[in-house]
């Protein structure tokens, strides 16, 4: 460890790869979700309008962690409280 | 590359610092803007026929399709709430298009989204207790009085994860958006863009304008629903 601030800036952008990674799940759950509304329309097509709403309700509720993780992402790679954390203890 | 949102400029009232920041400012052009349309209608209100046509046509579409709208996701009983919903709908849906022009969406900064996502907070209190009295506080202690603090939290969760995920969606199509335009070299940023901006601002924007109304207006309909 020669420079701290490179390991601080290094580990974040590791930790934000990760916690995209949950975009992987979301999406297998947002398919399930679109793939039973599509079955459902193809056994009753007059009932188009409920199913469609309903779809994207959940759609959005699955989508949920997958913004989580994303403003995760973003709040470790543009607006890291460690960074600032470090230069303050370097600076007394 | 700087994506936090820009500070114009500082003025003191009193001793405090009021800050005038990007948001607030292309948060004015909007008002500006919906304003503006709002008086045209308001003008044309006075030549508007029995037996629509043109203009009046349009407008009077777009009421009627919304009304509908929070009739079918809230109920009869709550058709007040469009006054509210179509308003935040047509800013919302205002801002998200916004990136298209160039400014910084509004909806981009998370004390924007999150006001709106305790408006609809206060209201889901507000009707829950108008409609269910003691049944709705009774709710908070089912099914046993141990699950309290978790009944407490999923209801206390629910602004931020309504304002969150229209937050996230918007930002993170922003900031894709101005990297492409950082990163990408002079030709190829004719191409590329539109196909984002059509994705990211005007798909993305207009699904999650609707989805913030229907969510917001689904979770009012059922505090109205008497299920006794």
């Amino acid at each position: 460890m020669q420079d701290p601030l490179a390991f601080i800036i290094a580990t974040a952008q590791i930790a934000a790869a990760i916690a995209l990674l949950n975009g992987l799940l979301t999406t297998i759950g947002q398919g399930n979700i679109a793939a039973k509304a599509i079955e459902s329309l193809a056994r009753q097509p007059e009932a188009r309008g409920p199913i469609t709403n309903t779809m994207f309700i959940g759609l959005a509720m699955a989508e949920t962690s997958g913004i989580y993780g994303l403003l995760l992402a973003i709040i470790l790679l543009f607006a890291n409280p460690l960074i600032s954390f470090y230069l303050q203890q370097v600076a007394k | 590359m700087d994506f936090t949102i820009k500070n114009l400029w500082v003025f003191k009232i009193g001793g405090v610092e009021v800050w005038i920041t990007e948001t607030i400012v292309n948060t004015w052009i909007i008002m500006l803007v919906l304003t503006i349309f709002a008086l045209v209608v308001r003008m044309n209100l006075r030549k508007f026929r029995p037996v629509p046509s043109g203009f009046q046509n349009v407008v009077e579409a777009i009421i009627e399709a919304f009304d509908g709208f929070v009739q079918s996701s809230a109920g009869e009983k709550l058709m007040f709430l469009g006054n509210w919903y179509f308003m935040a709908f047509f800013f919302i849906l205002t801002s998200n298009l916004s990136g298209l022009v160039g400014l910084r969406p509004p909806t981009s900064d998370w004390t924007v989204t999150f006001a709106f996502a305790l408006v609809t907070f206060v209201l889901i209190q507000v009707v829950g207790v108008k409609f269910r009295k003691g049944a709705y506080v009774k709710s908070f202690f089912e099914p046993h009085p141990v699950f309290f603090p978790l009944n407490l939290i999923g209801e206390l969760a629910r602004p931020i994860s309504l304002s969150f995920r229209l937050f996230g969606n918007i930002l993170g199509g922003m900031i894709l958006i101005s990297l492409i335009y950082t990163l990408a070299p002079i030709y190829v940023r004719f191409a590329i863009p539109v196909a984002l901006h059509a994705f990211f601002d005007v798909i993305a924007g207009v699904l999650q304008t609707y989805i913030f109304c229907v969510l917001s207006l689904s979770f009012i309909g059922a505090m109205a629903a008497t299920d006794s």
